[in-house]
């Protein structure tokens, strides 16, 4: 079993975990993940590691609550066990010293390219960080992210913090003022991981994004996970997570998210009947 | 009964009736009764070279063990074979038995060999159900330290016998249970899970640790374990990674690879979903690619999940078929539908990117190839469209890139598995031995096991002298 120690809601339907997981802080660089299982009949879901701290052998997680694991995950409180932790898993971010990165995060994705943004910054960069909320409530590692970046640039979709507008919008504005870039790095949904990579595609600005496909093992035996990368399968968990997004297959990826959709809706509906009539 | 026919008279395995079998997961075969398996035993010509025995990759003393049958000594019986073999209630189940002992018993030249995998089954599952978990003897305690990575047949067994001999024994596994493929891989209704976890209880009682949720190359890697303190490891990782076709469409949405159909099912319970929280996706007509035992057990479950129309796609005809001859007739059994010389060459999807039909070529046999099988030819412009819901691709896997990756001093052959001796498993690292999928490719439970019983050997032989 493994231990919750803290838990702290930091926005609507997301939570911050810092969990017990001795032997994953070990090897941990940034970029990998690790999956999780919640109690006996859990699922296996890849969730990527905000923090690792070696010494505590802790393991910090920002979970948005999106289907029935995740909502389980959310009821847990600081005390509380979750059955099984593995990892590290996937290859770490290539973090070197290329002059200007622009790291991007959408969302929950913001806690993934955060410990991205402090390595490529310790690397020598000058970086850049764009990070985008539905709203105010949704905004996370503000101060974290200020700290780890050069610039920060904050938007809303509905204005209420930050900049009205998403992140495309801001990468946009950086490219029309000329600024320099060398590398992008963009994690969040789908969807704003494949409008990013289309622009800088037509920028000629090398970007890496952090697939989310669908993943069971983890360790390359269920081929669940699959992506179409410069035409060619590639497996999200061996080979990845993280991708040159200019050859991603964003469509396929996005379908292929959607595997479940209805017994997802299914079991999430079912589940939150359960917790009413309790 | 007169000597000869009773001779020729081959005890029939009891089965669930087809119209039950294929609407639960629980176990197809029922197993002999004791009169049965007397019955049977007393077939036995107790030879006094037997040849039983040299198709046995561990040796089993197969007369010995059935002459305790004729006496009644059901658990000794068992014992006996345990001496060589630490599971018999897996081995007595999926062990290709016409392939090996059963192959070599005299009896089968005239009339039919002895139902040897039967009779361990019986013995095995008697001594289980009458006895408590028992550790069996172990030596006096040695000082040495051995890590076993994963815990697959071949793993369990490096992991007995090193116990036996008195190391301290670490198991290692990647998922959240026990048992590699017999946990994830092979389906309820032909090996039930209680069996793993008997066998994994029993290692426990002989003072084995087990370890899930650490993956060998990335939670520690093997120089870490070595600065940890162990001695020697053992590598049974097993094989991994799914092979596919590398044809157009093989990612549309209801493409399965065997191994994530068949995971999803056994080891996270999708056939009780929602009380199991993994969900899959089983349509009303499945197509399950591939003619090994793997491809059968996928097209069974899909069945068992509620498929209308389950059908084997096989470029081959029956006779090339390499799933075992017992797994075919089930298969037959209970409605599997064999399309034979067909080969896919291309899925096609709906708008949304779900899999609705495959383009197939019908082919010919040709000349034999490596594996001396006849060769399949495509006969040109034969192409046809065949409508699916599902797609299960069963053709085998390729090495499990992560360990290897993770350690470059162990050599890979060209295949990427592992470069091992096949008498002592000793790798190109020293202290690092390996068996099991992970050397040969996708094989056997028993010749895992096998290999894990060299491999123990060598260990002990390493581990007393500091000779690489």
């Amino acid at each position: 079993m493994y231990k919750i120690l803290k838990k702290e809601k930091i926005g609507p339907n997301l939570n911050k975990f810092v969990i017990e997981a001795p032997l994953v802080p070990k090897n941990y660089q940034p970029g990998q993940f690790v999956v999780l299982k919640v109690d006996e009949v859990g699922e296996r879901i890849p969730i990527t590691i905000a923090e690792a701290d070696k010494n505590k052998g802790t393991i910090t997680l920002f979970v948005q609550e999106v289907g029935k694991t995740t909502y389980k995950l959310g009821e847990l409180e600081a005390g509380d066990s979750i059955s099984d932790v593995v990892g590290p898993l996937g290859h770490p971010a290539k973090v070197e010293k290329v002059g200007t990165v622009v790291t991007i995060g959408g969302g929950v994705g913001t806690a993934i390219v955060y410990p991205e943004t402090k390595a490529f910054k310790e690397a020598g960069n000058y970086v850049i960080s764009i990070i985008g909320f539905k709203s105010k409530d949704y905004v996370m590692l503000e101060e974290e992210m200020r700290e780890a970046s050069d610039e920060l640039y904050i938007l809303t979709d509905d204005g209420s913090y930050g900049k009205k507008g998403f992140t495309t919008n801001e990468l946009q504005e950086l490219e029309s003022a000329g600024r320099k870039m060398d590398l992008v790095i963009a994690i969040g949904p789908a969807i704003m991981m494949q409008r990013i990579s289309e622009m800088t595609k037509e920028y000629n600005v090398k970007t890496i994004v952090s697939l989310n496909s669908a993943m069971m093992d983890a360790t390359g035996m269920c081929g669940g996970c699959r992506v179409e990368v410069d035409g060619e399968t590639k497996f999200a968990c061996v080979d990845g997570p993280e991708f040159d997004g200019h050859k991603v297959n964003f469509d396929l990826l996005i379908k292929r998210l959607s595997t479940y959709e209805e017994q997802e809706k299914k079991a999430l509906d079912s589940y939150h009947r359960c917790k009413i009539e309790e | 009964m007169s000597d000869n026919k009773q001779k020729a008279r081959r005890e029939p395995m009891p089965k669930q009736k087809v119209e039950d079998r294929v609407k639960n997961f629980n176990e197809v075969a029922l197993g002999y009764s004791e009169e049965q398996a007397k019955s049977e035993a007393e077939r036995c010509l107790q030879c006094p070279k037997p040849l039983c025995v040299q198709g046995c990759p561990v040796d089993i003393d197969i007369p010995g063990f059935i002459k305790l049958i004729v006496e009644g000594k059901y658990t000794e019986a068992a014992n006996k074979i345990k001496e060589d073999d630490i599971l018999p209630r897996m081995t007595g189940r999926v062990c290709p038995q016409e392939e090996q002992c059963e192959a070599k018993c005299i009896l089968g030249i005239k009339h039919k060999s002895i139902a040897i995998g039967r009779l361990e089954r019986f013995v095995a599952d008697y001594e289980a159900k009458n006895s408590e978990v028992k550790a069996p003897e172990i030596r006096e305690g040695k000082s040495k330290k051995v890590a076993v990575v994963g815990s697959g047949p071949a793993g369990l067994t490096v992991a007995a016998d090193c116990a036996r001999m008195g190391y301290d024994v670490k198991i290692f596994e990647a998922l959240h249970k026990p048992g590699g493929v017999l946990a994830y891989g092979i389906p309820e209704f032909r090996l039930p899970k209680e069996i793993v976890g008997r066998e994994v209880e029993t290692l426990k009682k002989m003072g084995v640790e087990l370890e899930c949720n650490v993956i060998i190359g990335k939670t520690i890697t093997i120089e870490q374990l070595f600065e940890e303190g162990y001695d020697a490891i053992f590598l049974g990782v097993g094989a991994g990674l799914p092979r596919f076709l590398g044809v157009d469409g093989e990612n549309l949405l209801g493409v399965y690879s065997a191994n994530e159909f068949l995971t999803r099912v056994n080891l996270m319970k999708a056939y009780k979903f929602p009380e199991y929280d993994t969900p899959i996706n089983v349509g009303e007509k499945v197509a399950v690619v591939g003619g090994g035992n793997v491809a059968m057990d996928s097209a069974r479950s899909a069945l068992r999940l509620g498929a209308k129309e389950v059908h084997i796609v096989y470029r081959r005809s029956r006779q090339e078929m390499p799933a075992r001859n017992e797994e075919i007739e089930n298969a037959e059994e209970e409605g599997i539908i064999f399309d034979l010389l067909v080969n896919p060459v291309k899925f096609l999807g709906d708008e949304d990117g779900w899999v609705k039909s495959i383009e197939m070529l019908k082919m010919e046999l040709g000349e034999p190839d490596n594996s001396g099988r006849r060769r399949p030819v495509p006969i040109e412009g034969s192409e046809f469209l065949y409508d699916v819901d599902t797609v299960i691709i069963a053709i085998g896997q390729n090495a499990n890139p992560i360990l290897l990756d993770a350690t470059p001093e162990i050599k890979k052959n060209k295949w990427g598995y592992i470069d091992a001796d096949s008498e002592t498993a000793k790798t190109s690292m020293k202290g690092v031995f390996a068996g099991g999928d992970i050397v040969t490719g996708e094989a056997t439970v028993i010749d895992a096991m096998g290999a894990g019983r060299k491999a123990a050997r060598a260990i002990d032989e390493y581990l007393k002298t500091g000779k690489w």
